[in-house]
């Protein structure tokens, strides 16, 4: 196993060397110019250009790429064009909101949707059945930010019970930190209970239906165990896929959850440098995620170990 | 309860809950202890905090907290001393002695001194239209003594305290002179000024936070506020400027007591907070702002003066209000290029709608029915609905239009580019400006008739116009600068140079608790008290 782990580790490097190229290219190949940008709305177009010559954005592409690539085989990420700080920095200010919320998220959704789709599936057909399914179709249809603002209206603004936005370090104290993470995750977690749920209530639904489970019963095992130990068990190498999925998409996710509760988060940060065709910032983001995306993978992949002996690295 | 009352406060059930609640982060920090902070979200966050080498208005407004000028313009548009104790010009007007009040400190502590200023302005001087304008005229910027330095010009020059004074960026503020040396398209290492407020470093996020403290050594003026000038009496401990970058949020946040202050809510959400308890709408920019039609004159068919002409007397401004604020009482439709209700105002030359006139324009001009490319950005609400407008009056008179949808950073770099449109180029695009910005044929950019050398965007040319410019720079009787600043607007009507989409008001949005906010062109927060 650990020459698996280390194989896949290393496959890692031109995974995100792929990255690195793409993300390099598409971002040149974009419109906008972070010179014109940093010049301002009064810019004679002389400013601009002695501003991009500044930069090296009047370079050759290639040899752009190359600078950037020996900084980054140096583990230097770069400075952000537009605020002048290292983008090493700006990522680890931002990676605690972001790390806060995905996990608090991915939990709450685990630990509500795994029991929702048992459920489902051992009352099959009935109206507890119906009543999951229905709930998890609202759940991928509401979009985020509409849920978001119904959240904010009805906790925030009514009851006055939440805040309605910012972020509290827990360093800073458990209550503020909570209360901010409260409705974002409440938010965000939505449509992975739904998506969750359905895998699961699809997965145990199978596993009810195999002669294992009619033994396990006609031994007298009770119902809660059947469930649990052996229908769960043998369902759960789909489940752990989706919240593998689940987890990888929640880097998607969390941008626009971040904007409407005002998270200043890794979502943000790449909104922002986007907009502002920050290079630098976006570049060193996205190979973050790219290898996070990576490492998650081999982490899942691991986990079957634990639920499927069969499976050998 | 002879025990209770004799009982330590430190003491029993409630200090162990008050304890629980401190460890928890909930324990309400003592009143006399806790530091009066205003949180206002501006409208963009601040991530380039030099505001010498950029005219973002966010800069800008960073730079009334940290720095002080050396003159301020006021409510009734007059330039004032502000860090200037006294000031004298020689006879001829060619020399001008400036004498700076004393105590005036920079933040580390070192005295603001001459060489300090020579060098702020001088650097200024490099990036803003009027301060190269200035400098143009300069001939040396000499120290005297610690407290006095001289400027002496090459010929007489209208715009000297005019220019040291301007309200809107580039503003020239005051820096040491080691800060003030960086090169002027670099961003400054330390964000040190003399100013009402200090920038709190340890706390800078960019793009997200910034925080700025009272500077307890600022010695205010002791006339009262007005405007940019008079006194900056710091009346809170900190401001901290948080970006919530979704206008919903902080609209919410403003009502639930998060927030003390929107700076720029959206003209959609005023009604809402007209009716929310304990906010108030302050209309602290009277002045307001203005849009901007702008046509590419290095691309056919605004090459060609008629055509200009046509879109001119196409459009009409009340429709660019009704599309872009909706509500009257923020619009002001003014067709004075350098604002009405200031010294230079005048309706002068203003074109009034006329299709047939402009379809006939449009035919003497040889338009040969190719697309026109409107850029429109619209991720940027103010100006998201002018491409719009000008693309339906632009089809009415018989023209094609090609309304090209994009990010407002698009934009900014494509209208940079003065390749033609089959290249990437462009024909016509909106922006929009704080008033001050615009109030003579000097810092209008829109009248900047210089080309492509050093001309704006769209690179109108025409010399006639520079002449006009420099006769209003060089005019030192201000009855003489209103009657040239008129023949500029005439002239720049005629000539198609930009068309003015209207006036408006963005009011901002704070809490009750809030007094004392000044009328200004910028938000300031000096002055300002939290209850």
């Amino acid at each position: 196993m650990g020459r698996f782990i280390l194989g896949r580790l290393a496959a890692t490097l031109p995974v995100m060397g792929v990255v690195a190229v793409i993300v390099f290219l598409l971002l040149r190949l974009a419109p906008g110019d972070p010179a014109a940008i940093l010049a301002g709305d009064a810019a004679t177009p002389e400013q601009i250009a002695a501003i991009r010559a500044r930069l090296g954005l009047d370079q050759p592409m290639l040899e752009q790429f190359a600078t950037w690539i020996w900084r980054l085989v140096h583990g230097d990420l770069g400075t952000s064009i537009i605020s002048n700080q290292p983008v090493g920095r700006l990522i680890l200010d931002r990676i605690e909101p972001t790390l806060a919320l995905a996990t608090s998220t991915i939990l709450f959704a685990v630990l509500v949707a795994v029991p929702l789709g048992v459920l489902a599936a051992w009352r099959h057909g009935t109206w507890v059945d119906r009543a999951v399914m229905g709930l998890s179709v609202a759940g991928f249809s509401v979009p985020v930010f509409v849920l978001g603002y119904l959240l904010i209206f009805g906790f925030s603004m009514q009851l006055r019970w939440l805040p309605v936005q910012g972020y509290v370090s827990i360093a800073d104290g458990l209550w503020p930190f909570l209360s901010r993470l409260i409705l974002p995750t409440l938010t965000l977690s939505v449509i992975y209970i739904a998506l969750i749920a359905r895998t699961t209530r699809s997965s145990v639904l199978e596993v009810l239906g195999e002669d294992y489970i009619r033994t396990a019963r006609a031994k007298g095992v009770t119902e809660a165990r059947v469930l649990r130990r052996h229908a769960l068990r043998n369902a759960a190498i789909p489940v752990i896929s989706v919240i593998g999925l689940g987890i990888a998409l929640l880097i998607s996710g969390v941008v626009v959850t971040e904007s409407v509760f005002n998270l200043p988060g890794l979502g943000r940060l790449t909104v922002d440098a986007v907009l502002a065709r920050d290079y630098p910032v976006i570049q060193g983001v996205i190979l973050l995620f790219s290898a996070l995306y990576v490492l998650v993978n081999l982490s899942i992949d691991l986990s079957y170990l634990l639920f499927d002996p069969r499976i050998r690295y | 309860m002879g025990k209770v009352v004799g009982k330590s406060v430190g003491s029993g059930w409630p200090a162990t809950l008050g304890l629980l609640a401190a460890l928890a982060g909930t324990a309400p920090a003592l009143a006399q202890g806790k530091p009066v902070t205003i949180r206002a979200v501006m409208h963009s966050g601040l991530r380039i905090t030099d505001p010498i080498i950029t005219t973002a208005y966010i800069a800008r407004n960073h730079g009334y907290m940290i720095y002080d000028t050396l003159f301020a313009t006021d409510a009734a548009f007059k330039v004032q001393p502000q860090m200037v104790q006294d000031y004298s010009v020689s006879d001829d007007t060619l020399t001008y002695s400036f004498t700076l009040r004393e105590g005036l400190k920079f933040h580390d502590g070192a005295p603001v001194k001459s060489e300090d200023c020579i060098a702020s302005i001088q650097r200024w001087g490099k990036r803003d239209g009027m301060g190269q304008k200035l400098m143009e005229y300069t001939a040396s910027l000499d120290v005297v003594d610690d407290r006095t330095f001289k400027l002496v010009l090459k010929r007489p020059y209208g715009l000297v305290l005019a220019s040291l004074g301007k309200p809107s960026a580039n503003v020239p503020f005051i820096m040491p002179k080691r800060i003030a040396e960086t090169p002027a398209d670099r961003n400054v290492p330390e964000e040190i000024g003399s100013g009402p407020f200090k920038f709190v470093k340890g706390e800078f996020q960019p793009g997200l936070k910034v925080v700025y403290e009272k500077n307890a050594d600022y010695v205010p003026r002791k006339e009262a506020p007005s405007w940019l000038a008079g006194a900056k009496t710091v009346k809170v401990d900190r401001v901290e400027w948080i970006n919530i970058t979704d206008y919903q949020t902080a609209v919410n946040a403003l009502i639930n007591g998060e927030i003390d202050y929107v700076e720029q809510p959206p003209h959609d959400f005023l009604p809402i907070l007209k009716g929310a308890s304990g906010i108030n709408l302050v209309n602290f920019n009277t002045l307001g702002m203005s849009g901007m039609l702008r046509m590419n004159w290095l691309n056919p068919p605004f090459d060609n003066a008629k055509v200009r002409q046509a879109v001119l007397l196409a459009v009409n401004q009340q429709d660019y209000l009704d599309a872009q604020i909706g509500d009257p009482d923020y619009m002001v439709p003014c067709l004075a290029l350098f604002i009405c209700k200031t010294p230079n105002a005048t309706e002068a030359g203003a074109p009034k709608p006329d299709l047939a006139k402009a379809k006939q324009l449009l035919k003497e001009g040889g338009y040969d029915g190719k697309p026109v490319v409107i850029m429109q950005p619209t991720d940027l609400a103010i100006s998201a609905s002018l491409g719009p407008v000008t693309a339906q009056a632009l089809r009415k008179i018989g023209m094609t239009v090609d309304l090209q949808a994009m990010d407002w950073q698009t934009l900014v770099g494509r209208r940079a580019k003065q390749d033609p449109v089959s290249q990437g180029g462009w024909n016509i695009f909106h922006t929009f400006w704080v008033n001050a910005d615009l109030l003579n044929p000097v810092n209008n950019v829109g009248v900047n008739g210089r080309g492509k050398a050093g001309g704006w965007f769209g690179w109108a040319e025409d010399a006639e116009i520079e002449a006009l410019r420099n006769a209003y720079a060089l005019e030192t009787d201000p009855a003489k600068q209103v009657d040239i600043a008129r023949q500029t607007q005439e002239r720049a009507y005629t000539i198609g140079m930009y068309f003015p989409t209207g006036q408006f008001t963005q009011p901002a949005a704070a809490s009750a608790k809030l007094s004392g906010i000044l009328e200004a062109p910028a938000p300031v927060f000096w002055n300002v008290e939290k209850k």
